[in-house]
């Protein structure tokens, strides 16, 4: 993929994300994904049913690496199983940290792929991502 | 203005952060290199001579501390680890011991982190109220504002004289002239001013005034606690140890040394206090009146050249302090810091430690320019020819 296409991928995601909404039931678990550098802040509502995850809603302030990457999260993982997704954050948590991962289940996610370059946006671009992987397995431990 | 004396300024850097904390000149540099290589010795210590020389040096520090604050002995200067351990210490060591529950005390929202906490964990602790002095449509302080705000149970008024983001100065002398007719301590939080502005403690009447080294051109690891000599007399140490003690017995009888060096036990960071020494010599030099002069003129110019720019929000135009709070429009703070740092410009994104100021300007978030001596014009320049280019902002960031 050029860095064009992923460029416009980032930013269309950035500016008219996915699943950027409070849902208004509260039948959805909400956690708050926060940065330690104290700048990104985003809550994440997620639906589950059995173990599936039925869907993910998302709200807060946070840069265009963090809006777009959760954006596009949410679409990758809902309709999956817990234990499928676990394996999706896990090829993309690989992927930025520079190791082996599975390009293909991760589709439109792989836009990040060179964000090991930038030091100072690997948080951003993980954040959502590992608070999402926290509450799958607190829930898959229940 | 003297752009040759910082080392860090030929790295082709164009710092805007010094609010963060501030470069620092050779001549602080060496003077620290200078105890590490010539008279490495603690202080206090030792009847040789390089311990001597450590004790004079820094003692001579106290000194120049107490003649650039204008305090009126050195037993009022207190040595800390930097501006939030001074607050730390007026919190718990004095008014920990002096409020009682139901005692008020008054800040405002837009206080750093630093003068928030502590009074936060007092109020766990013992039951004291922390109140919020209300701002104005500027988000700066009034005398009226906090007139209203004082009741009968107020026993303490804690405040930056400069704020960190909106950059207001705040009337310090009328605060305290106010706060003592009501029988109300004043805590100064310096700082944000200590190297923006004249700080004459016996004029500002302060109670306490604390700042930090590492924000006048000095070291890290060094921080000021000025006190009243009859307040300090009454505070409690927070630690205890070597260098404050007169003497100790086995049945758990001890004495403590008089002021300042009961307050600053172990070893202390000698090379940094030497160094901050040096730093306050160099603004001395320069004077702190050019100083202020100088970055009244650069502040003036940068909010001159933001305001051509119609998709940038200033937050804080009307603030007297050298730092500007803005966004460009439908960016976020952290998407154009990292941008202009393409151009090694340095600015802070955030919410810069005062996260309840957000209740006041409806945004978490800023970008944040802070001014020291070393910038110039040119540097000004550079930045808003980079905003001006910003329509490409996702092309160099994404």
């Amino acid at each position: 993929m050029n860095n064009d296409l992923k460029r416009s991928i980032i930013l269309d995601n950035y500016q008219f994300p996915s699943n950027r909404k409070i849902p208004n039931d509260d039948s959805y678990i909400k956690i708050n994904t926060n940065n330690e550098s104290c700048i990104d802040n985003i809550d994440l509502y997620v639906k589950l049913e059995n173990d599936i995850i039925k869907d993910i809603n998302f709200e807060g302030e946070a840069c265009a690496i963090s809006i777009s990457t959760t954006s596009i999260m949410t679409k990758l993982l809902i309709g999956k199983s817990i234990k499928e997704a676990l394996n999706i954050i896990r090829n993309y948590q690989n992927m930025i940290e520079e190791k082996d991962y599975d390009a293909n289940i991760l589709k439109e996610a792989i836009v990040y792929n060179e964000t090991y370059k930038q030091p100072s946006r690997i948080k951003c671009a993980t954040l959502t991502w590992n608070g999402m992987e926290k509450l799958l397995k607190d829930k898959s431990l229940n | 203005m003297h752009r040759e004396d910082f080392p860090m300024i030929k790295n082709n850097i164009v710092y805007f952060d010094s609010g963060a904390t501030t470069f620092k000149p050779q001549v602080v540099i060496d003077s620290i290199t200078d105890y590490y290589q010539n008279y490495c010795a603690n202080a206090h210590r030792g009847d040789y001579h390089i311990s001597q020389i450590a004790s004079s040096k820094f003692e001579e520090t106290r000194e120049i501390i107490k003649n650039f604050i204008n305090s009126k002995n050195t037993s009022e200067i207190v040595f800390t680890s930097g501006n939030t351990e001074s607050i730390n210490l007026v919190v718990f060591g004095y008014f920990r011991h002096q409020l009682k529950s139901g005692d008020e005390v008054l800040i405002t929202k837009s206080e750093h982190a630093s003068n928030v906490l502590p009074w936060f964990v007092l109020e766990k602790e013992i039951g004291i109220k922390v109140k919020y002095i209300k701002l104005d449509e500027n988000k700066e302080l009034t005398i009226d504002n906090l007139e209203e705000s004082i009741t009968p149970n107020t026993k303490v008024i804690s405040i930056a004289h400069i704020t960190n983001v909106v950059g207001d100065i705040r009337d310090i002398k009328s605060i305290c002239a106010l706060a003592h007719k009501h029988n109300i301590l004043v805590l100064v939080d310096g700082a944000q001013a200590i190297a923006h502005t004249k700080v004459d403690v016996q004029m500002l009447d302060a109670d306490f005034y604390t700042f930090s080294s590492h924000k006048i051109y000095g070291p890290t690891g060094v921080g000021i606690l000025y006190g009243k000599y009859e307040l300090l007399n009454k505070m409690f140490p927070i630690n205890y140890g070597g260098g404050m003690n007169t003497l100790f017995e086995h049945d758990g009888y001890y004495e403590l040394k008089s002021l300042p060096h009961r307050l600053e036990a172990g070893t202390p960071n000698i090379a940094g206090v030497i160094g901050l020494g040096s730093a306050i010599e160099y603004v001395n030099n320069i004077g702190i009146d050019n100083i202020i002069k100088y970055e009244e003129e650069l502040k003036k110019y940068l909010l001159e050249k933001l305001k051509e720019l119609d998709f940038i929000t200033i937050y804080n135009a009307n603030s007297k302090g050298p730092v500007v709070a803005f966004n460009i429009k439908g960016v976020f703070s952290q998407d154009t810091s990292v941008y202009l740092d393409k151009y090694n410009i340095c600015i802070r994104a955030g919410n810069h430690c005062t996260k309840m100021l957000k209740d006041e300007i409806n945004i978490k978030n800023t970008c944040r320019i802070s001014l020291a001596l070393y910038n110039n014009k040119e540097e000004i320049d550079l930045l808003i020819n980079v905003l001006k280019n910003s329509e490409n902002i996702w092309k160099e960031i994404l």
